[in-house]
């Protein structure tokens, strides 16, 4: 410490040396690593036939944010737009939900997805499946349920940075646009959508990342059909098809594409110096 | 220069059971430089905001080249403002911020870029279209808030205490520069200050405010020799306000001594207040003055020296070249025309005598050197 950092940042960086750099070391040495400790590409050679895996989680995580991002917008922005008392009821409603455990949450989801579940047993109350002519609509073990698992998960991720810029924006430039003669959409779109885009920046990384690399959501709503990147990497590590050299090389691609996707996307906001990049 | 432009009827406004404003009638005419001139509180923003069409009068009507326009919303008048603290896009260069209405008007790109461009050259900032908002000065930004209202060819153009955030020398610049562009550009300026010497430089008519109410109208010369009441009087300027006795047409009493005025139409032995400007007063000596006195105080300012002088227990401020050293005693002379009589007004005694002068003057520096504390839209 030789140099002109602050004494007191010296825990930060010890911290960050132990449980950041550390890991992220260890886990790129693996992936050159054979199990017999020397140097080798094999793992990344191997990686072509895991193509389908890479494809559906980048799917997934990119459906599941544009989702996030459709609906947590006009709910921010109404969020924003509201009087304080409002304000402070709605965010505890988006809060509730993560105080409680992610584990239980999702598990919820699947007494009510299931075959036998409530959805399906309000459709078959109603009649619904008679008039089909089917035991039960498919609902859990799909695509779309992970989907849902992901959107119902994140969205709060999304909404929070999105409000807060909004709530923060000097209302003097809205009546400066109104003044210049812009209707209200015209003063949505040529300010403050565009001076929201920071925290959209923000809300799209934290919903997309956690997306992309999640097991739990794929392996209880997918139900182990719809294979993710994360249900592939934890069965390198504690599955039957135990590898963690190769687990690490997966792990490897998949960080290196979504800092690629987040650096791409940070140059769209260029010029908003509050943009987000990790 | 005569033709009526804008009118508030009977203007009102109530925030909870405050009154901000109180039956204002105001008419406002066409290419006229007309500033709103008063203490924070008094109304001037509130007024400025009822013509941008930002807020509705609680009662009254507003009417724009004779139509009725309270419910107009502001991006349907022919009105542009230039924000107290500027408000520009920060995400949009100094180019796209001047060019920000035209694009909204769907105005074709040539002559968008040739428009912005003239109005950049109008406000002295040729070469500075591509520069962020950022990386602009406090001047710079000013002026393209200013290129940005203008831009539109508005036939008003509202100006919300533009150079509060700008330093004195800027001020003196921005000053001569904004009444420039008004007299080139020919369009009605709407200027909203507290800063007396601002408005008494740039404008055409002088609306002098407080509590809601107009106190004065008129050029700035008439404000400045013919306030009409204390608070007029000691709001622009310096000024002693001294209680006095209107004993006929043309004389009135001070301190028991009759002065020869220029004022008539009082009732006889009504009492008034009598204003005298400090630089309406000769200094001669004692014998043959018209009030005698002893200095208690003298400040060089440069162009003369701010005297104090004690008559009879009240302290006047005298503006005069003459040095004169404290303990003197000294006689005054007042020319008729220096004498002004008003009538008693609810002001009538608020402002005292000279005793708290230099308190009083310091006051007024740091207002002028952090004007930002007292203006900043805590009027509604």
């Amino acid at each position: 410490m030789k140099n002109k950092l602050d004494r007191f940042a010296v825990p930060y960086v010890v911290w960050m040396a132990i449980f950041v750099v550390a890991p992220i070391l260890l886990m790129v040495v693996y992936a050159f690593t054979t199990e017999g400790g020397g140097f080798t590409l094999a793992n990344f050679a191997d990686l072509g036939e895991y193509l389908p895996v890479f494809t559906r989680s980048f799917k997934l995580a990119i459906v599941a944010t544009l989702i996030c991002l459709l609906m947590g917008y006009p709910m921010a922005y109404l969020m924003a737009k509201e009087g304080v008392r409002f304000q402070r009821v709605a965010m505890a409603l988006i809060m509730l939900p993560m105080w409680m455990n992610f584990l239980l949450r999702t598990y919820s989801w699947m007494s009510i997805l299931e075959n036998n579940g409530l959805l399906n047993q309000f459709f078959r109350a109603i009649g619904l499946l008679d008039a089909l002519g089917v035991d039960y609509i498919p609902l859990i073990r799909t695509q779309g349920a992970v989907v849902l698992g992901m959107v119902y998960n994140y969205l709060p991720f999304m909404i929070l940075p999105i409000y807060s810029v909004i709530v923060k924006l000097d209302s003097s430039l809205l009546e400066a646009a109104r003044d210049l003669g812009a209707n209200s959409f015209g003063v949505f779109r040529k300010v403050i959508f565009p001076l929201s885009l920071p925290g959209i920046l923000s809300g799209v990384t934290m919903v997309f990342v956690p997306s992309v690399s999640t097991f739990a959501i794929s392996r209880l709503l997918g139900g182990g059909e719809e294979l993710m990147l994360g249900d592939l990497i934890e069965q390198q590590f504690l599955g039957g098809a135990y590898d963690p050299y190769l687990g690490a090389a997966i792990a490897m691609v998949m960080m290196v594409i979504v800092v690629v996707c987040m650096v791409v996307m940070n140059h769209f906001g260029e010029g908003e110096e509050e943009a987000v990049l990790l | 220069m005569s033709k009526e432009l804008i009118r508030l009827s009977d203007c009102v406004v109530k925030f909870d059971d405050e009154i901000i404003l109180d039956h204002l009638n105001l008419y406002i005419n066409d290419k006229e430089f007309l500033t709103l001139l008063g203490p924070s509180g008094c109304g001037k923003t509130t007024t400025l905001r009822i013509i941008g069409g930002f807020l509705s009068p609680t009662s009254g009507d507003v009417f724009f080249d004779g139509q009725r326009c309270n419910d107009v919303p502001p991006h349907k008048r022919q009105v542009n403002t230039v924000f107290q603290k500027y408000a520009l896009f920060p995400h949009l260069n100094v180019f796209e911020n001047v060019a920000f209405g035209l694009r909204i008007a769907k105005v074709p790109d040539g002559e968008v870029t040739q428009r912005v461009m003239e109005m950049l050259e109008v406000v002295n900032l040729k070469g500075f279209e591509r520069r962020p908002i950022s990386a602009l000065s406090g001047g710079q930004q000013q002026r393209v808030a200013i290129a940005r209202a203008l831009v539109n060819r508005p036939k008003v153009l509202l100006l919300d205490e533009p150079l509060g955030a700008l330093d004195m020398r800027l001020r003196k610049d921005m000053q001569s520069e904004l009444k420039r562009i008004q007299q080139e550009l020919e369009i009605t300026f709407v200027y909203v200050t507290h800063d007396q010497e601002e408005a008494l430089a740039m404008s055409d008519t002088v609306v002098v405010m407080d509590g809601g109410l107009i106190q004065q109208i008129g050029t700035p010369e008439d404000i400045y020799n013919e306030p009409k009441n204390a608070f007029v009087a000691d709001f622009i300027g310096e000024s002693n306000i001294l209680d006095g006795i209107m004993r006929a047409d043309g004389v009135v009493e001070i301190f028991n001594r009759r002065f020869q005025c220029l004022d008539g139409g009082f009732a006889k032995d009504e009492p008034v207040d009598v204003v005298i400007r400090p630089e309406d007063v000769d200094i001669v000596p004692e014998t043959e003055g018209q009030l005698r006195g002893t200095v208690t105080q003298v400040t060089f300012k440069g162009v003369h020296y701010d005297t104090i002088v004690d008559f009879y227990g009240f302290k006047w401020l005298i503006q005069t070249t003459d040095y004169c050293p404290v303990d003197s005693r000294i006689g005054i002379k007042i020319d008729p025309d220096g004498i002004h009589v008003m009538k008693k007004s609810a002001y009538s005694g608020m402002f005292g005598d000279y005793s708290s002068y230099s308190e009083e003057y310091d006051e007024i520096g740091d207002a002028s050197l952090a004007p930002d504390e007292e203006g900043s839209g805590d009027e509604e």
